[in-house]
């Protein structure tokens, strides 16, 4: 079996740095996986902060798609509570085999996230993870000094500590209110003067280490470099998408973008540790299509789609830690495989898989990720769910196009329809956008999601008149 | 041999219809379609003369039976006839024949369908009948089922069944449904064909044929033993072996006497000129069943009773709640492409709920109107009327929806959509919307910027002259529960 081999591989490969103590602690349970067994005596790999020393595990546990008790994560059941039990099983297993960094955010899992990840870790000595939270002010209720401290002092109190290790202006580059993204931004935190007060409680010890995520285009992001360099303000890290579809594609995806390539270097330059989220692009790189899949594998049968993606991301030596939103234990023990430890790319796999991007960029996927920051939309679209369907039917290779040959085009035509209103209500599809714009600002990714909806709307329309 | 004969063609029609009306294919259906074509009564509306001659001939040279394999709701008789004699054998006994009455309904019938009065013709037509009780009560049940294997074959990546919506379209449709089949069955159970020879207009007409039909069932008395067996097992009374007559205006050409008759006394074959004499049925005064009477009236007087919530949308909690659009008060109700005019699908339509069955976007429905009983109309809450779709015209049997093809749909106005300022949704919470003018086919809508309570909007105008009225607005418009823009039907649809 190649993850067999895999770890074999990986044990022969000399160990990755120093390990915690206490996160490096190996379970002696019988292993109810082969994975668990074969991951005896392997480690995870760890990265050091510059600013405090900290040894961070290359893994970060994303707290954003937790499971709920009716399956699947809010998305699929918005109603249903958060599986505290899967997620406290999840956290166990995590820090056992060295996961030290779990990022959450008030605004994840419809604000339910901190809750539970402070129930999960709470049951473990404070000392042995690092906890990532954000200032998630995006809503311009939240944009008042009161609002913006009373967010932080929950944020602790959700997390049970007294003390966040790694906090973040959250999502910088959006806009928000009417605004563009440096209105925004002063809105959030300078006019208020949330960010000289949060500098303040880093000083107190409060903060450990503060930086921002990012989402926005290149001006922006130097603009905040700058200051950094005028010695304005001191960024212990910041959080990027990268991915190997992002280095080089993520402005031609959406010109309002940057590509990660920039944005990494622009850090690496200055020795700022990057957090490196979306490495899978919200699970997207996981599910590729069949001639894509069949493409690595031939490369290297060892890696699934998603090692792939991890190993590129986890490969740049300038990046403390990769975050995944892991929804299933299946999902986190293969990722703490790749990582334990990690086997960087070549530079031939490197080249390789930027070529392979081009493809993949190609196949014009809608880049949405299904944070979920765009809803609830007020007229009741489905709006992550519409866009997952029409991304699962070009991952597939299932897409209904004029050039089908008849008999497999009638049978797309058909999939993708029936597979339409199995995954998304009638009332919540694409022909009910009216194009109000609410969602626009909201959107990571800067999908022009109206624009995307009536595009749909207008393709099944077609799909549905070739009777 | 007739019974099996007659019983496996009945078998097929039967199964054909079903499925027909259950809408288990639109691929099958348009090829089956042809089974409700056949019928008497639609036929006659459809002045469909080719099918009404060849029945005609039909009972001339083999009896009534039509009745016997064609009806539906004569085989849904028999059903419940065949199971009835399961519970008590050799229970039906002779009985005269009930002139007065039958004609007395055929006459009511008639005056009815000349002057137009469609809520008597609809509940009295036989195929139309059936059509209900498949439509109102099975069809739900089948949907059921199939919304139960897409379920299961959605975890499978297959896609052959697609989910569908159910829900209740009409109550009374729904009510006159269970008492048709409750009344029939109850008393086919009990005495066989009791409707067919005496309610049943199309039985009265083919009767005026049969009397003279070729081919018929004689009882031959110098075989006859007396046994009382043929007349124990005539479900339509129509056999006294005493007088050794079997009355040819009811006989249904059946066949269960044949195989009783243990003597070889009963025959099916041409008439011989000596026994002329059973065209003399003895006459006698009876009084109406009160049970057929109750039926009549019931079905009539029926409204409300039977209450069923509407099937509610599904709504996932966390999204924005949707609120069920509701039936906006139309002056005049819309009518499919192809029924002309409001006045020919009234003067045509059985209410057989075909066209309901077919309609694959849930618009068609029957009318709660009562001098529209049951007959269909159009309304947009769920879906509105596809450019592409012409199923209801194509399943029409009766004339009342023409066939069309999709190019004349095209040019066809059915009515025209209307707007209403206080629901539309830049006027009520300033929302750039206009998805009313992006989705309309025709492009008769267009959005003009206009000052309404001192705000600028844009807000929607209708060039009534494009407009075909085929709800896709009304459908689409994102006011709740009543659409900010709706269509009035058109008396006559116009065409250009």
């Amino acid at each position: 079996m190649n993850r067999r081999e895999f770890i074999k591989h990986s044990a022969a490969a000399v160990a990755a740095t120093s390990v915690l103590a206490t996160a490096c602690k190996k379970t002696d349970t019988k292993p109810s996986l082969p994975l668990e067994g074969e991951l005896e005596g392997a480690s995870m790999t760890y990265r050091t902060n510059p600013n405090t020393g900290d040894q961070v595990s290359l893994l970060g546990f994303g707290m954003m798609r937790l499971p709920v008790e009716a399956g699947g994560t809010a998305r699929e059941n918005p109603d249903s509570p958060i599986d505290q039990e899967a997620v406290n099983e999840m956290v166990d297993y995590a820090l056992e085999h060295g996961v030290n960094y779990f990022d959450t955010s008030p605004a994840y899992c419809q604000g339910l996230s901190e809750q539970s990840t402070g129930i999960a870790l709470a049951r473990h000595p404070r000392n042995s993870y690092f906890i990532s939270t954000k200032l998630s002010n995006f809503s311009p209720d939240t944009w008042s000094r009161h609002e913006s401290i009373a967010m932080f002092e929950r944020s602790l109190n959700y997390l049970q500590t007294d003390y966040i290790d790694y906090l973040l202006l959250h999502g910088i580059g959006m806009s928000g209110g009417g605004k563009n993204a440096m209105e925004t931004f002063n809105g959030r935190y300078m006019e208020n003067g949330i960010l000289d007060w949060l500098v303040e409680q880093k000083e107190k010890g409060r903060i450990r280490n503060l930086g921002f995520s990012y989402h926005g285009n290149v001006k922006d992001f130097d603009t905040l470099l700058q200051w950094h360099d005028e010695g304005k303000y001191h960024w212990d890290f910041v959080q990027i998408e990268l991915n190997y579809l992002d280095w080089h594609y993520a402005n031609e995806i959406n010109p309002r973008n940057s590509d990660a390539d920039y944005l990494y270097a622009e850090l690496e330059k200055r020795g700022i540790p990057a957090v490196i989220m979306e490495p899978l692009l919200g699970g997207r790189l996981a599910k590729q299509p069949d001639p894509i899949v069949a493409k690595m594998h031939e490369k290297d049968h060892r890696y699934s789609p998603a090692a792939w993606a991890f190993r590129f991301a986890g490969s740049l030596k300038g990046v403390l830690s990769v975050l995944s939103g892991m929804t299933y234990l299946e999902h986190l023990k293969e990722n703490i495989a790749t990582y334990s430890p990690l086997i960087p790319l070549s530079e031939d796999e490197e080249q390789w898989i930027l070529a392979l991007a081009k493809d993949i960029y190609e196949l014009k996927a809608i880049p949405c990720t299904a944070c979920n920051y765009c809803m609830p939309c007020p007229y009741g679209l489905n709006i992550p769910g519409i866009f997952a369907h029409y991304n699962k039917c070009i991952a597939e290779g299932t897409m209904p196009t004029a050039d089908d040959p008849e008999n497999e085009f009638k049978r797309n035509r058909r999939a993708f329809l029936v597979g339409y209103d199995r995954s998304v209500p009638r009332l919540r599809q694409a022909d009910h956008c009216i194009g109000c714009n609410h969602c626009v600002s909201h959107c990571p990714q800067r999908i022009n999601i109206p624009a995307e909806m009536q595009r749909i709307d207008r393709f099944v329309d077609q799909l549905k008149q070739k009777l | 041999m007739l019974r099996k004969i007659r019983i496996s063609l009945a078998v097929i029609c039967f199964v054909l219809i079903n499925l027909l009306f259950l809408g288990v294919s639109w691929g099958i259906s348009q090829h089956i379609a042809w089974i409700a074509k056949i019928q008497f009564l639609p036929a006659l509306l459809a002045l469909d003369y080719g099918v009404l001659l060849g029945l005609i001939a039909l009972t001339l040279l083999f009896g009534r039976i039509y009745c016997s394999v064609i009806c539906p709701l004569g085989v849904m008789q028999d059903l419940f006839g065949w199971m009835g004699k399961k519970a008590k054998k050799n229970r039906y006994h002779h009985s005269p024949e009930k002139k007065w009455l039958r004609y007395g309904v055929l006459a009511v019938f008639i005056i009815c369908l000349i002057v137009g009065f469609a809520p008597v013709t609809t509940l009295l037509a036989p195929y139309s009948a059936y059509g209900r009780v498949v439509n109102s009560l099975f069809r739900p049940l089948y949907d059921l089922l199939n919304n139960g294997l897409a379920t299961i074959e959605s975890g499978h990546d297959s896609y052959v069944f697609s989910e569908v919506q159910i829900w209740m379209r009409s109550v009374t449709t729904f009510v006159v449904a269970l008492l048709t089949i409750v009344v029939l069955g109850f008393l086919a159970w009990r005495n066989g064909r009791t409707y067919c020879n005496t309610i049943c207009p199309v039985g009265t007409i083919l009767s005026f044929f049969s009397r003279f039909s070729l081919m018929r069932v004689q009882l031959n008395k110098e075989k006859c033993k007396n046994c009382s067996l043929c007349e124990k097992n005539c479900k339509t009374s129509a056999i006294d072996f005493k007088a050794g007559t079997v009355d040819a205006s009811r006989c249904v050409a059946c066949g269960d006497c044949i195989d009783k008759c243990k003597h070889d006394a009963l025959h099916y074959r041409p008439l011989k000129s000596s026994n002329l004499q059973i065209f003399k049925s003895p006459i006698t005064n009876t009084k109406p069943d009160a049970s057929r009477r109750a039926f009549v009236t019931g079905a009539l007087l029926a409204t409300g009773a039977a209450a069923m919530a509407q099937a509610k949308i599904k709504v996932d909690g966390g999204m924005a709640v949707i609120e069920d659009k509701l039936v906006p008060q139309r002056e005049t109700p819309v009518t499919p492409p192809g029924s002309i005019s409001a006045y020919n699908m009234n003067r045509h339509c059985t209410a057989c709920q075909l066209c309901v069955s077919a309609c694959p976007n849930n618009v068609l429905r029957p009318s709660t109107d009562p001098l529209k009983l049951m007959q269909p109309e159009m309304s947009f809450e769920r879906g509105y009327c596809r450019p592409e779709c012409t199923r209801c015209s194509q399943v029409c049997p009766t004339g009342a929806i023409r066939a069309i093809t999709k190019e004349e749909k095209t040019a066809i106005h059915i009515g025209h959509a209307v707007w209403i300022e206080r629901n539309c949704i830049p006027v009520t919470n300033g929302d750039h919307c206009g998805a009313c003018a992006r989705h309309c086919p025709a492009e008769a809508i267009q959005m003009v910027a206009r000052e309404i309570n001192g705000a600028q909007v844009e807000v929607p105008v209708v060039n009534t002259e494009k407009c075909i009225g085929c709800g896709k607005c009304e459908n689409l418009c994102p006011a709740r529960p009543f659409s900010a823009i709706y269509v009035e039907g058109n008396k006559m649809h116009q065409i250009n």
